[in-house]
């Protein structure tokens, strides 16, 4: 999640001009918040491991979950396969979901592969810790985020206009072949830049006020959250699919941050300084 | 409380976590201030996070007037996972057990103004509260049941809190994990604001049918506002106490014990 600075320039140079996309405020925020991501989601896999199926109910179903991640056993109780079953539909993900290798090399069941999570072996306990101890620094950094977006008036650098909405096939055609805006247009974001980074800054508050929600303490004080939410079940799949949705967009955030230009699209997020290509002709 | 929860290896070796981080370059600034969360240092850290949500989600509350939901008897779960020990061997309640509990009673001690015993008649006797709650695993299920009892409150009241008590203590029958030095007995603590709110009983009654073994007979406490692991089941003793630190490994639970949190309102 990024922001756009007013766009200053700051050094002509022959290849283009320097401008400072990105305030401190904005860098330091999407640093924290990338550190804590992190670890809230490999803590929250494990924390997921410890009942790995979702229901979209109060409370769970064991028999009819809309996802589970299960292992097949032989008689001896050793895991065989692993299971991701969705809708009822079962798929064979072994080795990755459902069952995959321990510290021993066998086949064990856990939902989630030790390496996606924190700690790598069983332990909700641990994770819990890492998990609601980030959850605080990523609050308190969003908050921080939230007010700078609101108060500095940058909400307008992520919201898209009618014009960007009507130019989306256009920049869809464009990123497919590569072609990044240049000159003037790469001032500011363009209308899938917008429509990406927006989503993130919606579903940031809605998976923290999903996660809050599966708080028993927190029910009991805001009990308008179970019905938002569809009940706590229903919540903590919420969580969890907000999560998926996040991880999808980190993948593309890196694949586009290689592919225009990844030098000088990690230096406007350390440094601040993004250079501008001259205009295509 | 399950078999599903591994008791926690005592500790994380640096190599296990940097593979665990390793997949991430935007988690290279942990490992490199050589991160072991199993140390009691970097633990301490972590734990920092339990007493802001507790002073926070306190906050919130209010002391004790926030209610949890109760639902209509049609919300009842066809299925209510028995959870950590769900037929306890120890030789003592097998003998109460198999005298239907006619023989078993409630201790209320430690600082109190009088001691008291209660059979499960007595308790029976006195005023009661029956909820149809959602019961929230440390696991992450859930279950809505309906559950009878006595108030916590009005047992406490019936003995007399001592001014020092600052803690409600609730001792168990089960073992629920062997050990050599009976740290493996369940057991738990309660703060006393959850020990007097009104949904906080000690249940006698689920769906409508005295409780079953499975489930904690011949009783156990309900905790609404906190997570599955805090509600003791097969109390034998009650204690009114001003510090949980000398009690078994001094985390003010079974769970505590095995690196859980104390406040589990999350």
């Amino acid at each position: 999640m990024t922001s756009l600075s007013s766009a200053l320039p700051a050094r002509a140079a022959p290849e283009g001009r320097l401008i400072v996309r990105h305030s401190v405020l904005v860098r330091v925020c999407h640093w924290v918040n990338a550190i804590c991501f992190v670890v809230l989601l490999m803590s929250g896999l494990q924390i997921f491991n410890a009942s790995p199926l979702l229901t979209w109910a109060q409370t769970t179903n064991f028999d009819k979950p809309f996802l589970s991640l299960s292992a097949r056993h032989d008689d001896d109780g050793n895991a065989t396969a692993g299971l991701t079953t969705i809708f009822g539909h079962a798929f064979n993900t072994t080795g990755v979901l459902g069952a995959s290798r321990g510290d021993d090399g066998g086949l064990e069941e856990r939902g989630f592969p030790s390496w996606a999570t924190l700690p790598s072996y069983q332990d909700l306990a641990m994770g819990r810790r890492w998990h609601f101890f980030f959850a605080w620094i990523l609050v308190l950094n969003g908050l921080l985020y939230f007010a700078n977006l609101v108060f500095g008036r940058h909400i307008g650098e992520l919201w898209p206009s009618l014009a960007d909405l009507r130019a989306i096939p256009h920049a869809i055609v464009e990123h497919v072949r590569l072609r990044f805006p240049s000159g003037d247009e790469a001032l500011h974001y363009n209308v899938l830049q917008k429509l990406a980074y927006l989503s993130v800054v919606i579903a940031f508050p809605i998976l923290i006020l999903a996660g809050l929600t599966m708080s028993p303490a927190v029910d009991a004080a805001f009990p308008w959250l179970l019905t938002l939410f569809h009940g706590r079940q229903a919540a903590r799949a919420v969580h969890f699919l907000l999560a998926a949705y996040l991880v999808l967009f980190l993948i593309v955030h890196l694949v586009m941050v290689v592919l225009s230009g990844p030098i000088n699209n990690m230096r406007s997020m350390i440094t601040g300084r993004y250079r501008i290509k001259a205009a295509r002709r | 409380m399950s078999n599903l929860i591994r008791l926690p290896q005592t500790r994380l070796t640096r190599r296990r976590l940097l593979a665990g981080l390793g997949i991430s370059a935007a988690a290279a600034p942990l490992s490199a201030c050589s991160f072991d969360s199993g140390s009691p240092a970097a633990l301490s850290i972590l734990e920092k996070a339990e007493a802001v949500t507790k002073a926070v989600q306190r906050a919130l509350l209010g002391p004790e007037t926030a209610m949890a939901r109760e639902f209509p008897p049609g919300a009842i779960s066809a299925y209510f996972k028995p959870n950590g020990s769900t037929d306890p061997e120890d030789p003592g309640y097998v003998a109460l057990r198999q005298g239907g509990f006619k023989d078993w009673r409630l201790e209320v001690g430690g600082l109190v103004e009088r001691p008291i015993k209660l059979s499960l008649e007595d308790l029976r006797a006195l005023p009661s509260r029956s909820q149809i709650t959602r019961h929230d695993c440390v696991e992450g299920w859930s279950a809505i049941g309906q559950w009878k009892g006595a108030q916590l409150s009005s047992v406490l009241t019936a003995a007399g809190l001592k001014p020092q008590a600052r803690y409600i203590a609730l001792f168990c029958a089960d073992t629920l994990e062997e050990t050599l030095d009976n740290t493996g007995r369940y057991y738990e603590t309660i703060g006393l604001i959850d020990a007097f709110h009104p949904q906080t009983i000690l249940a006698y009654e689920m769906n409508y049918a005295p409780l079953k073994v499975e489930h904690g007979a011949p009783l156990r406490l309900r905790v609404e506002r906190q997570l599955g692991y805090k509600m003791a089941k097969y109390i034998m003793r009650i204690e009114a106490i001003d510090d949980f630190a000398k009690i078994s490994r001094g985390r003010g639970g079974f769970w505590e014990d095995r690196g859980y949190e104390w406040y589990a309102g999350i």
